[in-house]
């Protein structure tokens, strides 16, 4: 039982840590990515289109 | 009659027919009348199917006309109005718990209203029936309007909206028998809960069939949280209510789960069902109600993808701080306090694009009350959202954990923000729907806002001074080591404070009465046609 949490605790102090890093940083730069920036802007728009 | 009709009406006649035999061989009076309930539920439903049939038109309802979107909007109006009734009724039941608490007479020795049945009555009013309708009816607007598609769907709308409330019956009515599997904001029953799973699975579906109809090619910000919203709440219910029936004659179940293992899940359940259902939900409704009266784009569209992906990562690991200084492991406890301080960032981040909305427009703040109100609920949901974080850190949960500080957080960010900006979006929602110009009286708005933000202020205050005077006599040792209070001293030093809370209870609602009359006249004396929506007068769809 120890090894196990030993193992777990490990497995998340190092790959979920980098799992979440890595996440983080894709959603970042899909955000930031300059040529999605008209994307955004045409989107934010949306509620205030009428039909 | 096209094939979802009938199997719809097949599958509730099948329904009826199992809840007859059920009801004939229940092991108590209570169950029996649940399923009695359900039998006549489903009888009404076959009904109103076969009825529905004979009055439609037989071609279906067209999705657009003369090339805009028909929208449907019948069920959303449904659910507006139920949310408003279910409102005033878990604001009263929650009056009357404070009431009970300040003056413990007034349970009058009844069990159907003592405190351990009535709390929970007022918590799933509020959340589930208030909260959720507002949700149900926000949603399906909303995905329309973004999507501009109609609906998905010809029965199941209806489902939804009708299914869900029935559910919200069935849980009231059980709470007030004693029927309750104790774990809290999950207490329906086994049979509750496979109903409610029903309707949610309905609810997702349509709700991702109109996105999959629409004919915009990017899905707005708000129905990202929408999606994460219904579709995390379905996973949550299912692994909190994993339980084993004692017999389908019987209303009691037990869980799968066991010991710490069981709290856990029940945590897990229950932050999320904060993070998940009064956050997500509400913000998606921030996303798109906030831009639409104040007449401009949200102030950064990329900071609310990142608003997004960062809230609902983090919000999922925060359940343990529920559970400091239990028998659940202290790496748990600790994981559960570091992400809940970490939530602080994309909560704040919401929190100011919802605010920077009104950059070159805070002028509209004078003069639209209903703008002020949705604009203080997000100062609201940032005030709790710090609170939350700071609650969650060990050595202060020592102190707060057992009080009425937390009632006092939970009700900041309930009538706060939830509650607020409920009122909010259902103040621009009516017109809209009814087609109407504006709101029977700007005035009585802005009533409804000074009235319930002192009732908020008069809550919220006398909680925290309640809540950190219980966590300090419960502390207080003397100078021989023995407790300085006895517990009941602690109970009658509330006294005063639960008396105000009462008070702020009291004006809360009758703020909310106020917006129901606005609302009514709205509907009933607004005239006729053109709302500022220009909404086009299309055939209702029903």
């Amino acid at each position: 039982m120890p090894a196990t949490y030993r193992f777990l605790a490990e497995f998340a102090q190092s790959w979920g840590l980098v799992y979440f890093v890595t996440i983080f940083m894709i959603v970042v730069a899909y955000a930031l990515w300059p040529s999605n920036k008209a994307k955004f802007d045409e989107a934010s728009r949306m509620p205030l289109r009428e039909d | 009659m096209t094939l979802g009709e009938a199997g719809t009406a097949l599958a509730f006649g099948l329904l009826a027919f199992l809840s007859l035999l059920i009801a004939a061989k229940a092991h108590t009076s209570e169950y029996a009348f649940h399923a009695y309930l359900f039998a006549a539920g489903s009888i009404a439903a076959v009904f109103a199917i076969i009825d529905r049939y004979y009055n439609r038109p037989a071609i279906k309802a067209p999705l657009t006309i003369d090339g805009k979107p028909n929208y449907n909007m019948g069920p959303i109006k449904f659910a507006t109005v139920a949310a408003m009734f279910w409102g005033i009724a878990g604001f009263t039941v929650g009056l009357w718990a404070a009431l009970e608490l300040a003056f413990p007479v007034l349970n009058f020795d009844l069990p159907w209203i003592s405190f351990g049945r009535i709390r929970p009555l007022h918590t799933s009013a509020v959340i589930f029936a208030f909260g959720g309708n507002v949700l149900i009816a926000t949603s399906f607007y909303v995905v329309q309007r973004t999507c501009r598609a109609r609906l998905a769907g010809d029965l199941a709308p209806w489902f939804v909206v009708l299914g869900y409330n029935f559910f919200i019956v069935i849980a009231g009515t059980g709470y007030l028998l004693g029927i309750t599997q104790s774990k809290e904001y999950a207490e329906p029953e086994w049979y509750a809960d496979l109903w409610l799973t029903i309707v949610w699975v309905v609810y997702f579906l349509v709700f991702l069939a109109t996105i999959m109809r629409r004919s915009e090619p990017h899905i707005y910000v708000a129905n990202w949280f929408y999606i994460a919203f219904i579709l995390t709440i379905a996973v949550l219910h299912l692994g909190n209510n994993a339980t084993i029936p004692v017999s389908i004659f019987s209303p009691k179940s037990y869980i799968v789960w066991s010991g710490v293992q069981d709290a856990m899940v029940q945590w897990w359940y229950g932050h999320n069902a904060v993070g998940f259902f009064l956050t997500a939900g509400f913000l998606a409704i921030m996303y798109y109600f906030i831009p639409k009266r104040v007449e401009r784009p949200v102030y950064s569209y990329r900071l609310s993808i990142i608003h997004f992906w960062a809230l609902i990562f983090l919000y999922i690991w925060a359940g343990p701080h529920h559970l400091h200084y239990t028998a659940l492991p202290d790496w748990a406890q600790t994981l559960g306090m570091t992400f809940s301080v970490m939530l602080w960032m994309p909560s704040w981040g919401g929190m100011i694009n919802g605010l920077m909305t009104l950059s070159g427009a805070w002028d509209k703040l004078r003069t639209d009350p209903v703008l002020r109100m949705m604009v203080v609920s997000v100062a609201f949901y940032g005030m709790s959202t710090f609170e939350g974080p700071l609650m969650s850190i060990k050595a202060v949960n020592s102190l707060s954990h057992y009080t009425d500080w937390t009632i006092g957080h939970v009700h900041s960010g309930a009538l706060g923000w939830v509650a607020f900006v409920s009122f909010g979006a259902v103040y621009c929602l009516v017109p809209w729907l009814w087609n109407r110009k504006g709101l029977y009286s700007l005035k009585l708005v802005n009533w409804h806002f000074w009235i319930s933000t002192i009732g908020i202020v008069l809550y919220i205050s006398a909680m925290w001074v309640s809540g950190i005077l219980q966590g300090l006599m419960w502390r207080a040792y003397t100078n021989l080591g023995f407790l300085e209070y006895s517990f009941i001293e602690t109970v009658e030093a509330m006294h005063p404070f639960y008396v105000i809370r009462a008070l702020g209870g009291a004006l809360f609602l009758a703020g909310s009465c106020l917006m129901v009359f606005n609302l009514w006249m709205t509907v009933r004396s607004g005239g006729t046609e053109i709302s500022t929506q220009s909404e086009p007068s299309l055939v209702p769809a029903e």
